[in-house]
C-alpha cells in the first residue's frame, strides 16, 4: 500500500517549512525511520524520517521548495511493483492532503521520531507490539521475543528480512548498540548556521529522543504548578546515622532518599488523591503506591519503580533502590522495572541544588523535587537558631491534583520526614 | 573451434548445477551448461532418487510380509531383483528427461561435454574427462562461472572397489544378484540406507563403523535409538571397528576387522564401500586459478564465492553438508547474487534438514541437544514417542521419538531430531518454523490435524516445557 509523506508540523507553532533537500532518491529502498529529506523550519534544520519501509516512489515536492504548508504531501513511498497513485494537487505551496488514502501516520516525521525507541518511558506501552498508530511492526516471533526481553522497542528498527520484516539478527545488532549506546541515526547538516565555530555533533540516542519528546510534551501540555515546603531534617539525620550504626558491617547503609521514598508512599496512603493519573475520560486512582525514583546514567534520565513503597521497609527501599540505579546505570532495566509508577521523586540534594521545580512525568499527577539538606539559619520557638533545613517542591497536573489536595499531600510528606519514627513503623 | 559468449556458465548440471541454470534464466541471464554425463547429475540417477525406489520397493515387501499384521493375506511374497532395480533405473531416466526438458523450457543451453576454466573468463568443453581435455571442441566466455562438479564416492584402502565383489553405491544401487551376506563399511546415510534395503530383501546384513556410534552426525538420543530399531530387524553393527584388510575369492570377501577388542574375520558374498565421498577437483583447470581446495572440497564463502573473481562453487565440490537441497540453495544463492538482488541472506546451515530413508527413517534439522548444551546454551528438551500418537499406532508404526531442542531463554527453536516412519516428511514443518524464527509459542498454537503423525510435532513441543498431553 502506498504511504504518503507528509510535511510535519515540526514545532507545535509551525505552519511551513522549507524541503531543503532530499536524501533519498526516487527509486531507493527505504525503511521506517531512515532519514530520507531535511526540512528547513524557522529554527533549524530537522531530518525528516521516513513513515515506512517500501521504495520511494515519487518526490512531490522538490527540493529547494520554499513555504510549503504543514501537512501538505510532499512524497511517495511505495510496495517494490507498486504505482504511485495519481496525484491530483499541485505541487508546493498547497496543503491539501489527498482526501483519497486513509492517513497513516500524520506529522510523518515528528511521529516517527516519536515512534523511535521509548527504551526509558516509565509508561510506555508493551514495546513489541506496535504503537499509538497502528501501523503493523513486521518482525518474526524470535524478534519480538528478543526484543522484549531485553527492553529494545522493535519501532525504528531496521529490518533486513523478506519484505524488510524484523530478524533476529537485527534485534541481536540493536541490542548490541544500545548496550553500547551507539547513536542510531546520523544528525543532518545543522550546519545552517555557517561559520560559527568548531563543534561536535552528538548524535540522538534513542534515549536522548525519548527524554526530549516526553518532557516537551510534559511542559506544553500539562498545566503545571508548584508547591514548596522547607522540612527540617536534623531529626532525620540523626534516626538515619543511628539506623545505619545499628547495620552491621556488610549490610546496605541507608540514605536520605530511601527514607524520602518511604515518606512520600506514606503520604500518598494518607493523602491518596494525589496518587492518580490524567486519563482521557477519567482520572485514574492507583490503589498501588508505586514510586517512581528518578536515577541520572549515562545516556540520561530513567526512572526505575519501587512497587508498593508503602509496604515495604526503608531498608528494603534502599537495596532496590540501590539495585535498580546500578543496573540502570549499565542499561540493563527490563521494562516492567520502569514502566508504570504513580509518583516521581527527583533529588539533586547531592548536588547542593537548594531548591528546584521538575517537569512532571506524563501521565503521573505529581513529582516532588528535593533540594539539599544545609544548615540554615531558622526562627525555632521564637529564637534564631540554626537547623538542617531541606525544600522541597511538588509539581503538580492541576488537571488531576488541586492546589488545596497537593498542600496536604505536602503537609503529611513534611510531618513524616520532620517526625521520622512514623516511617519506621 | 567454436566461440559462444554467455552471462553465467555452469560446470555440472547436477542438483546444483540445474537449478542455478534455471533461476539464472529466471533471472534473464544467457546460461549455459555443461555437463559430462547426465542431467540430473548423481542424485537423479545414481544417488538420491534411485535410492529412494529401491527402498519404496523394500517398504512394500516388507508391508507385504507383515500383511497378516494388517488382517491380510498374501502367498508366495516375493520379488524379482531386476525388476526392483529396473523400476528405479526408470525412475531416475524419467526424472532426468524432465531436467532436460525444464532446461530447455527455460532456454538454458546444454553443452555436453566437459569444461575447464581457461582463465579470462574463459571456459574450454573438451570431449574426454581428466586432465588432458585435448582437442577442446568449443570455448565459452562468461563474466561469471559456478563450478557445480559435485563428488564421488571416497576409496579407501583395502575397500577399492572392484565392480564385482567389494561394491560402491553404483553397483549396490544395480545389483545383478541378490548377496546372502553384505558387509556395508560406513554408517552414514548412504550406507546405512543400503544395509536397511539389503536387510529388507533378506541378506544377512552387518555394518561396520569408524566412530563409536551409528550415523554419527544425528543426534545421539537418535543415533541409538535407530541403531536399536535396525538390530530388531537384525540388521548388525560393529562400531569402533575399521577394515584392516581383505581377501577375495570366487565369489566371498573375507574381511579383517580391528575392533576395540582385537581383531576379528568375517566373510560375506558382497562388501559395500560407503566411507564418504571426496570432491570432483580435477581436470578443471583450478590450478592455474587462485581457487583454493582443500580436502577435496573446493573453498568458498559464504555467498560462494572462491578465492578467484567471477568464479563460484555449490553443493557437493563446495563442502558439508553433502545434500542436493544445500546444493540448490546455494546455486540459488550464488545467482541471485550474480544478478545483484537485494536484500540476500547467506544460507544458515542449521536451517538445512538432513534425511535417511532407512525403515525406520531418520530426519533432523538445527543442532542436536549436545551440541546445543556445547555452545553453551540453557536448553529445553522435549520428547515424545510415537507410541503416544493414535496414527501411528492405525498405522502399525508404534517405533519413533521426536525430539526437539529449545533454548530455555528465547524459546528460539535450535534443534528437531526425529526418528519412526515418514519423518522425512514431517521434518518440513520445524524447517518452516525455523526459518520463521519461531519460538515454543508460535508451534504450540498451531493447530495440526488429528488424527496424524505430524500432531507429535505439537507433542514435542509441549513436552519441552512439561505440557505434552499424550504423554
Amino acid at each position: 500500500m502506498a504511504t504518503e509523506i507528509k510535511l510535519p508540523a515540526l514545532a507545535p507553532s509551525m505552519t511551513e517549512g522549507n524541503v531543503a533537500r532530499w536524501t533519498k532518491a526516487e527509486g531507493d529502498a527505504v525503511s521506517t525511520g531512515d532519514i530520507i529529506a531535511e526540512i528547513e523550519t524557522d529554527k533549524a534544520l530537522v531530518d525528516l524520517e521516513s513513515p515506512a519501509t517500501g521504495v520511494l516512489g515519487k518526490i512531490v515536492v522538490p527540493a529547494g521548495t520554499n513555504a510549503v504548508k504543514v501537512e501538505t504531501v510532499i512524497g511517495w513511498i511505495v510496495q517494490a511493483g507498486e504505482a504511485v497513485p495519481a496525484l491530483d494537487a499541485p505541487v508546493a505551496a498547497t496543503s491539501n492532503p489527498t482526501a483519497a488514502l486513509p492517513p497513516l501516520a500524520p506529522a510523518a516525521g515528528r511521529q516517527a521520531a516519536i515512534r523511535a525507541a521509548d527504551a526509558s518511558s516509565p509508561n510506555a506501552a508493551a514495546p513489541a507490539t506496535g504503537h499509538a498508530s497502528g501501523a503493523r511492526i513486521f518482525a518474526s516471533p524470535l524478534a519480538r521475543r528478543l526484543s522484549e526481553q531485553a527492553g529494545v522497542p522493535l519501532d525504528g528498527l531496521r529490518g533486513t528480512g523478506p519484505h524488510g520484516r524484523i530478524v533476529r539478527i537485527d534485534v541481536e545488532a540493536a541490542i548490541q548498540a544500545a548496550a553500547t549506546a551507539a547513536p542510531v541515526s546520523a544528525i543532518g547538516a545543522a550546519t545552517s548556521a555557517a561559520a560559527c565555530g568548531g563543534y561536535t555533533d552528538v548524535p540522538h540516542s534513542n534515549t536522548r529522543r525519548v527524554i526530549a519528546r516526553r518532557l516537551t510534551e510534559a511542559k506544553q501540555q500539562v498545566p503545571h504548578f508548584y508547591l514548596t515546603v522547607d522540612c527540617r531534617i536534623d531529626r532525620l539525620l540523626a534516626v538515619r546515622a543511628e539506623a545505619n550504626a545499628a547495620q552491621g558491617e556488610g549490610d546496605v547503609k541507608l540514605s536520605v532518599n530511601d527514607f524520602i521514598v518511604r515518606a512520600v508512599a506514606l503520604a500518598l496512603k494518607q493523602v491518596p488523591a494525589a496518587n492518580a493519573s490524567w486519563g482521557d475520560a477519567a482520572v485514574r486512582m492507583w490503589h498501588d503506591v508505586d514510586v517512581s525514583v528518578a536515577v541520572a546514567t549515562p545516556s540520561g534520565l530513567i526512572t526505575p519503580v519501587i512497587r508498593g513503597a508503602d509496604r515495604k521497609t526503608v531498608g528494603a527501599i534502599s537495596a532496590e533502590v540501590k539495585a535498580l540505579a546500578s543496573r540502570a546505570r549499565e542499561g540493563r532495566l527490563k521494562p516492567q522495572e520502569y514502566q508504570g509508577g504513580g509518583f516521581t521523586i527527583s533529588n539533586l540534594g547531592m548536588y547542593g541544588i537548594r531548591e528546584f521545580a521538575a517537569i512532571i512525568n506524563p501521565p503521573q499527577a505529581c513529582i516532588l523535587a528535593v533540594g539539599a539538606g544545609e544548615q540554615r539559619p531558622a526562627a525555632i520557638d521564637g529564637a534564631l537558631a540554626v537547623a538542617t533545613m531541606m525544600t522541597c517542591t511538588l509539581s503538580v497536573d492541576h488537571r488531576v491534583v488541586d492546589g488545596a489536595v497537593g498542600a496536604e499531600f505536602l503537609a503529611a510528606f513534611r510531618k513524616l520526614v520532620e517526625q521520622p519514627i512514623a516511617l519506621l513503623i | 573451434m567454436k566461440k559462444q559468449s554467455f552471462d553465467l556458465v555452469i560446470l555440472g548440471g547436477g542438483p546444483g548445477g540445474y537449478v542455478a541454470a534455471i533461476r539464472a534464466a529466471q533471472l534473464g541471464l544467457r546460461t549455459a551448461v555443461i555437463e559430462r554425463e547426465h542431467l540430473g547429475g548423481i542424485c537423479l540417477n545414481w544417488g538420491c532418487i534411485p535410492t529412494k525406489a529401491l527402498l519404496r520397493s523394500a517398504e512394500v515387501y516388507e508391508q507385504m510380509r507383515h500383511a497378516s499384521a494388517y488382517g491380510l493375506k498374501v502367498d508366495g511374497a516375493g520379488f524379482d531383483l531386476a525388476a526392483i532395480v529396473q523400476r528405479s533405473r526408470n525412475v531416475a531416466g524419467q526424472l532426468a528427461g524432465g531436467v532436460k526438458h525444464l532446461l530447455k523450457k527455460n532456454k538454458v543451453e546444454v553443452i555436453q561435454g566437459h569444461g575447464r576454466l581457461a582463465g579470462g573468463g574463459r571456459v574450454l568443453v573438451g570431449a574426454g574427462g581428466g586432465a588432458q581435455a585435448s582437442q577442446p571442441s568449443m570455448e565459452l566466455s562468461a563474466p561469471h562461472v559456478i563450478i557445480a562438479t559435485g563428488a564421488r564416492s571416497r576409496v579407501v584402502s583395502p575397500l577399492e572397489p572392484d565392480g564385482k565383489l567389494v561394491w560402491s553405491y553404483k553397483e549396490a544401487m544395480a545389483p545383478t544378484a541378490m548377496p546372502r551376506s553384505l558387509a556395508v563399511v560406513g554408517s552414514g546415510a548412504i550406507g546405512i540406507e543400503f544395509a536397511s534395503f539389503y536387510r529388507s530383501l533378506g541378506a544377512e546384513v552387518t555394518v561396520i563403523e569408524m566412530l563409536d556410534r551409528v550415523l554419527p552426525l544425528e543426534d545421539e538420543e537418535i543415533s541409538a535409538f535407530a541403531r536399536k530399531a535396525l538390530e530388531k530387524r537384525g540388521l548388525k553393527f560393529l562400531t569402533e571397528a575399521t577394515v584392516g584388510g581383505l581377501k577375495k575369492s570366487a565369489d566371498r570377501v573375507r574381511l579383517e576387522i580391528a575392533g576395540a577388542a582385537g581383531t576379528t574375520t568375517m566373510e560375506v558374498d558382497r562388501v559395500i564401500s560407503a566411507v564418504g565421498i571426496v570432491g570432483n577437483v580435477e581436470g578443471l583447470g583450478l590450478e592455474d586459478t587462485r581457487v583454493k581446495v582443500e580436502r577435496t572440497h573446493i573453498v568458498t564463502d559464504e555467498w560462494c564465492r572462491t578465492a578467484e573473481p567471477g568464479v563460484f562453487a555449490i553443493g557437493d565440490v563446495a563442502g558439508a553438508p553433502w545434500l542436493a537441497h544445500k546444493a540448490s540453495h546455494e546455486g540459488i544463492l550464488c545467482v541471485e547474487k550474480i544478478a545483484g538482488l537485494p536484500g540476500l541472506h547467506p544460507l544458515d546451515a542449521r536451517r538445512i534438514p538432513g534425511c535417511t530413508y532407512c525403515a525406520p527413517q531418520v530426519a533432523s534439522v538445527g543442532l542436536t541437544e549436545a551440541r546445543a548444551r556445547a555452545a553453551g546454551r540453557e536448553v529445553k528438551v522435549g520428547r515424545f514417542p510415537f507410541m503416544g500418537n493414535g496414527k501411528a499406532i492405525a498405522l502399525g508404526e508404534p517405533e519413533g521419538l521426536v525430539k526437539t531442542v529449545f533454548d530455555a531463554k528465547t524459546g528460539e527453536l535450535l534443534g528437531a531430531h526425529m526418528v519412526g516412519a515418514e519423518v522425512t516428511e514431517l521434518i518440513q514443518g520445524y524447517a518452516v518454523g525455523m526459518t520463521l524464527e519461531t519460538t515454543e509459542a508460535e508451534l504450540m498454537h498451531t493447530v495440526f490435524p488429528h488424527p496424524t503423525l505430524s500432531e507429535m510435532l505439537h507433542e514435542a513441543t509441549l513436552a519441552a516445557y512439561g505440557r505434552a498431553i499424550h504423554a
